[in-house]
């Protein structure tokens, strides 16, 4: 029997084990960011120990940088912990695409367009959203802070082999249907606990046809489905997407694209799991409640506890309604929004931006919704720039940022006030996530929050914006 | 060098509710604008603990009764969403040894191994039957025994739990903290990292 591509490269990466029976696993590619990693570099200096292989870390600033003036935050915290960053990589002659770099932006934005996503690699950062570099065909997950210290001294793990679940999604995806609404519905059968333990390979038809970035917001949100990694095979599309990239060696090229290749699951690989679903059935989908896996279709109805199938369904059904303020069994179209939040390593990349903006002309933000759209990195603004979107979403009434994590998790400025309700392309919809304790997230694609954005309320985005062909190749 | 062995955590009990309880429920964001850990333990669960007016909720860590409490019972998937090591930081320097879940997210527990703060998971059915008893009496002890893998109480309740045998060893040998045994390896890291094309 054939082996899977986490097998290949979890196999190729074996250290050895440990006496607890762990495997002592090689990480390629090390990410950091400011918010996980000082601690680390604290341990690092008390055990006086050195960066084992500093080529083989790369650090951006992208949680706490503000989206307005981003040289000059004024949270003291921010710039402290900035100028730690700062000080950590000058000491252990580490690469940061810093902001003066014209390269900084989302550590999992930024990764990819560097080329420094590589299939067949491990890759660990201080974020769970790490997950987001397997539609490379690379094994990425988020790790701890004392992990990220391991990391650094010795360029390995100790960690546990992972199971594979094959999530196949077969057929063509209805118009106006993306790839941020085939990972929602995913989560929503599977259960956001129903990865424990797993890897995801997502394969078939609808990933084979995905972009690059559209296999990235689906692998992103594989944590939000409780598997600490999830993949889809490299192609010719992967060694498309990452041929000239700056950390990319072309001198051999035709041989690193075969090996890259070879990393693809074998036809007759063993999985732990599989899991088919029709890509037809899959409908624009949008979150009502606090966990990821609360999630409908724009045309349905939001769950009542009445109709809960056990007493723990009944339970949580009825503290995600109270904390969201949502009527049992009421439609979810036509729920007031208070903000708009276009952006994240979900969602935050060129085509995103593109996508939305093909749609937002001779339309306007409707009165009383703040809509922000904020760039995943520097280069993906400047592409932005050179196409002229920022004027296309100026005009509709959005405001355009500069590059960050931004509302997505609100350690900066960009926050939710009180109770307010924001429609978000980013991945977690718990409560308190976007920086207000009381404030209430819907997650969903950014066509159908821009749709919500200009209608004030969530909204089909199909028949506001006429989506009857279908919207990529996909 | 071995660590603390950790065979055995011991305490009062606090169960709180919910499936899905995650690491920013545990540790909200804001909190984590610091350089160290020190200090977190007064953010756990801290907006579920405090109104917007920053007024005391009816949450069961501020109920007199569990005052003290060093084992944690939850539900399902504890720990779900962001990996921040802050979340299980946090719990232990609030004061917690141990937790009982149904089930935990896997980036929480391993985290929570690394600090030698033991996970183990009971049955629904087990889980209940612990609520009940401390709920009946608050001065209940709940022992977690890491070598026989059970859940017990001063009261004779007897639950079986399970945690991955790496865990387990990891804890009871004084492993938790992998750090030296990685750079023991350090030849072998070397040979991976020449076999590895890209590195």
């Amino acid at each position: 029997m054939g082996k899977n591509l986490f097998q290949k490269v979890w196999d190729a990466h074996t250290v050895g084990h440990l006496a607890d029976g762990r495997t002592q696993l090689f990480i390629g590619t090390h990410l950091i960011h400011e918010v996980t990693s000082p601690q680390a570099f604290g341990m690092l200096r008390d055990l006086g120990l050195k960066v084992k292989f500093p080529q083989r870390t790369f650090a951006t600033v992208d949680h706490m940088v503000p989206t307005i003036d981003p040289e000059n935050p004024q949270d003291p915290l921010a710039v402290e912990m900035m100028q730690v960053l700062r000080d950590n990589v000058d000491d252990f002659g580490i690469t940061y695409f810093d902001l003066a770099s014209g390269k900084q932006g989302i550590v999992h934005v930024v990764g990819p367009e560097q080329g420094i996503t590589q299939p067949g690699t491990t890759i660990a950062c201080g974020d769970s959203h790490t997950a987001t570099h397997g539609a490379f065909g690379a094994i990425a997950f988020g790790i701890g802070t004392t992990q990220v210290r391991d990391v650094l001294a010795s360029q390995t793990l100790a960690l546990e082999e992972l199971k594979v679940r094959r999530i196949e999604v077969n057929g063509r995806l209805r118009p106006g249907v993306y790839a941020k609404d085939v990972i929602l519905h995913i989560i929503r059968l599977l259960g956001a606990n129903g990865g424990i333990g797993f890897g995801y390979e997502y394969a078939g038809e609808v990933f084979d046809r995905m972009s690059m970035e559209e296999r990235m917001t689906v692998c992103n949100m594989s944590i939000e489905g409780g598997a600490r990694c999830g993949y889809v095979n490299p192609d010719a599309n992967t060694v498309a997407y990452l041929t000239g990239r700056p950390y990319v060696d072309m001198s051999d090229f035709n041989a690193t694209a075969a090996r890259w290749l070879s990393f693809a699951s074998d036809p007759d690989a063993h999985y732990d799991d599989r899991v088919r679903i029709n890509a037809a059935d899959i409908e624009p989908t949008v979150t009502w409640g606090i966990s990821p896996d609360q999630g409908i279709a724009i045309s349905q109805t939001i769950p009542d506890p009445a109709n809960a199938a056990t007493p723990l369904e009944k339970a949580s059904i009825e503290e995600a309604l109270a904390y969201m303020k949502l009527g049992a069994g009421t439609p979810i179209q036509g729920v007031k929004i208070d903000v708009a939040f276009i952006g994240s390593c979900t969602n935050g990349r060129i085509s995103d931006f593109r996508e939305v903006a093909k749609y937002i002309r001779g339309h306007h933000v409707a009165a009383g919704v703040r809509a922000i759209v904020v760039p995943g990195s520097q280069i993906v603004a400047i592409q932005c720039e050179q196409e002229g979107l920022p004027d296309i979403f100026r005009q509709a009434g959005f405001e355009w940022r500069s590059a960050g994590c931004s509302m997505c998790l609100a350690m900066n400025p960009d926050k939710l006030d009180g109770d307010e309700l924001c429609a978000s392309s980013s991945n977690r919809n718990f409560k308190g996530r976007q920086g207000s304790p009381t404030g209430r997230t819907v997650l969903m694609s950014p066509v159908m929050v821009a749709a919500a954005a200009i209608n004030g309320h969530i909204s089909d985005a199909r028949e506001l914006f006429h989506l009857e062909n279908p919207p990529s190749e996909v | 060098m071995p660590l603390d062995p950790v065979t055995q955590v011991s305490g009062r009990a606090v169960f709180i509710p919910g499936a899905d309880i995650d690491t920013d429920r545990i540790i909200p964001a804001r909190f984590m604008k610091c350089v160290t850990f020190d200090g977190l333990g007064a953010f756990a669960f801290y907006d579920a603990r405090f109104d917007e007016a920053g007024n005391p909720t009816a949450h069961p860590l501020n109920d007199p009764r569990f005052t003290g409490a060093s084992i944690l019972l939850a539900g399902v998937n504890f720990g779900c969403g962001s990996s921040r090591e802050h979340a299980p930081q946090s719990l232990k320097k609030y004061g917690f040894q141990g937790i009982i879940a149904e089930s935990f997210a896997e980036i929480f527990f391993g985290n929570s191994t690394t600090l030698a703060m033991p996970c183990v998971m009971a049955s629904a059915a087990d889980v209940e039957q612990l609520r009940m008893a401390i709920e009946k009496d608050p001065a209940t002890t709940v022992t977690i025994d890491v070598i026989s893998l059970t859940a017990s109480t001063s009261g004779g309740l007897n639950c079986p739990v399970t945690m991955p045998d790496s865990a387990r060893e990891a804890l009871v040998s004084g492993r938790w903290d992998p750090i030296q045994e990685l750079l023991e390896n350090a030849a072998a890291i070397d040979t991976k990292a020449r076999e590895l094309h890209y590195v």
